[in-house]
């Protein structure tokens, strides 16, 4: 029973990984390039709904909110969070990444570690450095087997909530108009313009996307480890980076996959073998997987042409 | 002509950063200037504070910079021979690196007395350097035991770590006999580990059940979800948390959002919990804390103090102010008894003080109505009392 809710923990995180994965892996899949930008915006729809949260909480519930009002308050916090999200991750797109698009693919990596410290010094200068307490979206456990195994609502919902957003996105990239041609600018940039896509168009449609699923990792995140401050997104960024490369960099099941068996490794490390060494055991789990398979689990290997 | 503008406009930045550091010194030369006419013999003692004003600690070191305030501006008011001028506080962030600096720019505007650091870990980085410029330190609230060790010249208002968690664990055995204890530590900081190892060294003499023991890193602090269902399933009913109040508040709100519910035990670190940012401070109810200073308490001294601070800086102070408040009043006593003036070295001010800190005893807002006194060590001696939190405020169970 031990097992099991260490796997439900293990699970729900890496349900969160992977949708941040998910970000890294569509970016890196269309625009070629590794944008580290991404934890922090995690760490600003975090703020943004925490932010709504609060005035709501204080203006507009009362003292004794009903579920269904304090409900709504949360999803119009999330939507509001995906709202600003998608709008910073295309001005972040226009600004930093799209005036670089001839230049070098090093050029670009530094302009995005760049965009990650402007970020979360922003938010350290507006939002203040002190550590804010997050209130969970949802709250309470389903229990089961007369008390012994306790599952929480947020857990529940952000593994619903990862499942359905990857079925979503898998649906978008095959079968829609925008996904068609997404793919062809993965496929082949040049030759996708020459077919008349809009190719500049269809990067800042990543990032959208991309960024929006960041505001929801980031409400995921913080209600299920409810510290909320300016570095909230760095540690979670890079674990999701990790996934995606786990899983198969470019590829969407592959971010799922690996950002699934992350977050079970992470766990089950920590409960079995060691607190302290779980980050180590992950990170060594993720180079032996390297060594056999250079492409991560489900990445397809493209060899250079010369 | 970019290159132009632009070198054109770094000049100025330089040149405008230049003026304003003489700004500031003048301004602050005159103020020198004028508490001299207003002080009969020599100038004011030079006291600086180090402690985290932002991050995960910051409700400490702000608060132990407000009351030092408090304190010191009530010594200067007494109109007597000591006064005080408490130059603004150096921010460390709870971080080793950050609070030499810190240091070495008080040293840059004439520290002669420090008061800090705040928590342990910057401690143990600035101490040796007191050390060395013989500095006296007197520190409010960094309890670690290799703060004071083979440092002469460093006292400590609060208890050390091998106080609290000996302390803590003779609490427990008696008043939770039975109790199943689970205990969750921070491994990469000197101060969660120090209590951690006294506690346990106590317990297993005094033949205390513990059933779980869980570690986090700083990497990891906000996600304990692991270590509380391990906690919970190796039946802990109390669990003994030797950390500080944020990753506190995390396990309180992971373990209420697992339906987990122990009796928990914290320390001095604990203290601040009910001011945490947005936390839920229902979730703290009942929790219990060893802390030698409530602002419940009915005393003329604390209420003095809590309406002061009230007043000046808004909330209620916690433990960490009254230990500066306590600390400022200390030197105020050992700088009478040992007879120092301003004018003098700061290495000779150092060596009068280490003589008579022995000597004298203080009673402060934090020793419960004891009073405070020193080994040549720098280890206080008063006594300790545990407080429950009810209906939001601590209450002496």
């Amino acid at each position: 029973m031990e097992f099991l809710s260490y796997l439900i923990t293990g699970i729900s995180l890496g349900s969160i990984y992977a949708i941040i994965a998910l970000g890294y892996t569509m970016v890196y899949g269309i625009a070629k390039m590794l944008n580290f930008a991404h934890g922090d915006v995690i760490m600003v729809g975090a703020y943004v709904s925490f932010y709504v949260t609060m005035f709501a909480g204080s203006n507009l519930l009362g003292d004794d909110p009903s579920t269904l009002a304090s409900g709504i308050v949360a999803l119009v916090s999330v939507l509001l969070a995906m709202a600003v999200c998608t709008v910073l991750g295309v001005v972040i797109e226009g600004l930093a990444y799209r005036p670089l698009r001839q230049a070098g693919s090093l050029a670009v990596l530094i302009t995005a570690i760049g965009v990650s410290y402007f970020l979360q010094n922003a938010a350290q200068l507006l939002f203040g450095a002190n550590p804010k307490n997050f209130t969970p979206i949802v709250s309470g456990q389903l229990t089961l087997f007369g008390g012994q195994l306790r599952i929480s609502y947020v857990a529940l919902l952000t593994i619903a909530a990862c499942v359905v957003i990857m079925l979503g996105l898998t649906t978008f990239t095959g079968k829609s108009r925008m996904g068609k041609a997404m793919r062809a600018c993965s496929e082949d940039r040049g030759a996708a313009q020459l077919m008349g896509i809009n190719v500049n168009a269809t990067i800042s449609m990543t990032f959208a996307i991309g960024s929006a699923l960041a505001a929801v990792a980031g409400v995921l995140l913080c209600s299920y480890s409810p510290v909320l401050q300016p570095t909230t997104g760095s540690m979670p960024g890079i674990k999701a980076f990790t996934a995606a490369v786990f899983g198969g960099i470019g590829s969407i099941p592959g971010a799922f996959l690996g950002g699934l068996l992350l977050g079970i490794i992470e766990a089950l490390a920590q409960a079995y073998i060691s607190t302290q060494l779980s980050n180590t055991i992950l990170f060594a789990v993720l180079i032996v997987v390297l060594l056999v398979k250079p492409s991560g689990l489900l990445g397809k290997y493209v060899p250079e042409k010369v | 002509m970019k290159k132009k503008l632009l070198a054109l406009a770094l000049a100025l930045t330089m040149a405008l950063g230049l003026t304003a550091c003489g700004g500031g010194n003048d301004t602050s030369a005159a103020d020198d200037g004028g508490s001299d006419t207003t002080v009969s013999t020599g100038t004011a003692f030079k006291i600086g504070v180090i402690g985290p004003l932002t991050g995960g600690a910051a409700i400490y070191g702000t608060c132990v910079a407000n009351s030092a305030q408090i304190a010191v501006d009530e010594i200067n008011a007494l109109g007597g021979d000591i006064q005080f001028e408490l130059l603004p506080a150096a921010d460390d962030v709870n971080d080793a690196e950050t609070s030499v600096n810190a240091y070495n720019s008080l040293m840059d505007k004439g520290m002669q007395i420090l008061v800090g650091t705040v928590t342990t870990q910057p401690a143990l980085s600035v101490v040796p350097l007191t050390y060395d410029d013989r500095v006296f330190t007197l520190t409010p609230s960094a309890s670690g035991d290799d703060v004071i060790e083979n440092n002469d010249n460093v006292f400590q208002i609060c208890f050390t770590d091998s106080n609290q968690g000996s302390r803590s664990a003779q609490y427990i055995n008696e008043h939770f006999p039975d109790a199943k204890i689970g205990i969750i530590y921070k491994n990469d900081e000197q101060y969660s580990i120090g209590i951690r190892d006294n506690f346990k060294a106590e317990a297993d003499a005094r033949g205390m059940d513990i059933v779980y023991e869980g570690t986090f890193a700083e990497a990891n602090q906000t996600d304990f979800n692991v270590q509380l269902t391990a906690a919970q399933s190796a039946g802990a009913d109390l669990l003994f948390l030797p950390i500080y109040y944020t990753p506190a508040s995390a396990i309180l709100t992971q373990a209420n959002a697992l339906g987990y519910k122990p009796t928990f035990f914290g320390v001095d670190g604990m203290d601040g919990i009910l001011t945490a940012d947005n936390f839920d401070a229902s979730l703290a109810e009942g929790v219990y804390l060893l802390t030698p200073f409530s602002a419940d308490a009915e005393d003329e001294m604390t209420q003095n103090f809590v309406t002061k601070y009230q007043e000046a800086y808004g909330g209620t102070p916690n433990q960490f102010g009254a230990d500066a408040y306590d600390a400022i009043y200390t030197l105020y006593q050992a700088i009478q008894a040992a007879g120092v003036t301003a004018d003098m070295a700061t290495e000779d001010i150092c060596d009068a003080l280490i003589e008579v800190m022995p000597t004298i005893s203080v009673t402060g807002l934090t020793s419960a109505g004891s009073e405070m006194t020193w080994d040549a060590n720098g280890a206080v001696s008063k006594d300790p009392t545990a407080v429950i939190i009810e209906n939001g405020t601590y209450v002496t169970p």
